[in-house]
């Protein structure tokens, strides 16, 4: 196996929560799409982790500290989501236009 | 390139890669909001697959208990409490203009991020070796013991922060909703 394939495939699913995270206008698929590119984080940190052939296993650790740190966040996400949606009857991103001038 | 088809590891990298990458897409296209979850689902589960082509099987169980477990069932409750519209919907969308904008950002992304890559390291090989969970837990509690004290506090502040954002302010002459 080679390390590129790994980044390839890493990219790939970044590239597409970039994509999710721009077009979507419900406020639950954008977070979705966060998942997304942290799921593709954690790829890369695991195979060069493995690359490296890394005593301490940093990279693995890494990426368990990402997916605690991811949880927290979809928690977190949500819950305010679900405040927006209580005050504005509405969960659509272009819909918050509050702090506009 | 024959040689990286002659190795069994690689097929099994193909099959485990290609189907996440088609889920991936779906999952950011598809117009109903349930399927979208169950994609998402399938694009973490063929992530966890590849930790365990890479031998980091604690990493790959983690994966498979909380996102799969818990990440996607909140995401669930997410969509049944906010009314996001179910079944197919061209409203979950931006329109054409955003989503050529959004194609052109990501895959410019892609493309530098692939170039640079396959630049920088070519066809530098990797041999997994697996990693017992008790190599995991000696480092975590040796050389990241201050990072795993701090995520429990990142832990413990979302737990608390999820309560008071989400729970219903009880209104005065109200008390049927305490």
């Amino acid at each position: 196996m080679m390390i590129s394939q790994f980044i390839i495939v890493g990219a790939a699913l970044f590239s597409l929560g970039v994509y999710g995270v721009l077009t979507r206008r419900n406020a639950v698929l954008v977070l979705l799409s966060v998942e997304l590119m942290l799921a593709a984080v954690n790829i890369n940190f695991v195979a060069f982790d493995v690359y490296v052939n890394d005593q301490i296993a940093g990279g693995q650790i890494f990426s368990l500290f990402i997916i605690a740190v991811a949880a927290a966040e979809v928690g977190i996400g949500l819950a305010i989501v679900l405040l927006i949606f209580r005050n504005r009857h509405s969960a659509n991103v272009d819909e918050l236009d509050l702090m506009k001038l | 390139m024959s040689d990286w088809f002659s190795e069994t590891e690689n097929w099994a990298f193909l099959v485990i890669a290609v189907p996440m990458v088609l889920a991936a897409f779906r999952a950011v296209t598809s117009r109903n909001v349930v399927h979208s979850v169950l994609f998402l689902v399938v694009a973490l589960a063929a992530s966890a697959a590849l930790f365990l082509l890479l031998g980091a099987e604690f990493v790959a169980w983690t994966v498979v208990l909380v996102y799969i477990g818990a990440v996607v069932v909140l995401f669930l409750f997410g969509i049944m409490i906010t009314r996001a519209p179910l079944g197919t919907e061209t409203q979950l969308s931006h329109n054409y203009q955003t989503k050529i904008g959004a194609a052109l950002v990501s895959g410019a992304l892609f493309a530098l991020i692939t170039v640079t890559t396959v630049r920088g390291f070519g066809d530098a090989n990797l041999t997994a070796r697996p990693t017992r969970a008790d190599e995991i837990g000696q480092s975590m509690f040796e050389r990241f013991v201050i990072p795993f004290e701090v995520v429990s506090v990142v832990l413990l502040a979302a737990l608390i922060g999820g309560i008071v954002l989400a729970r219903r302010d009880p209104v005065d002459g109200d008390e049927a909703v305490r």
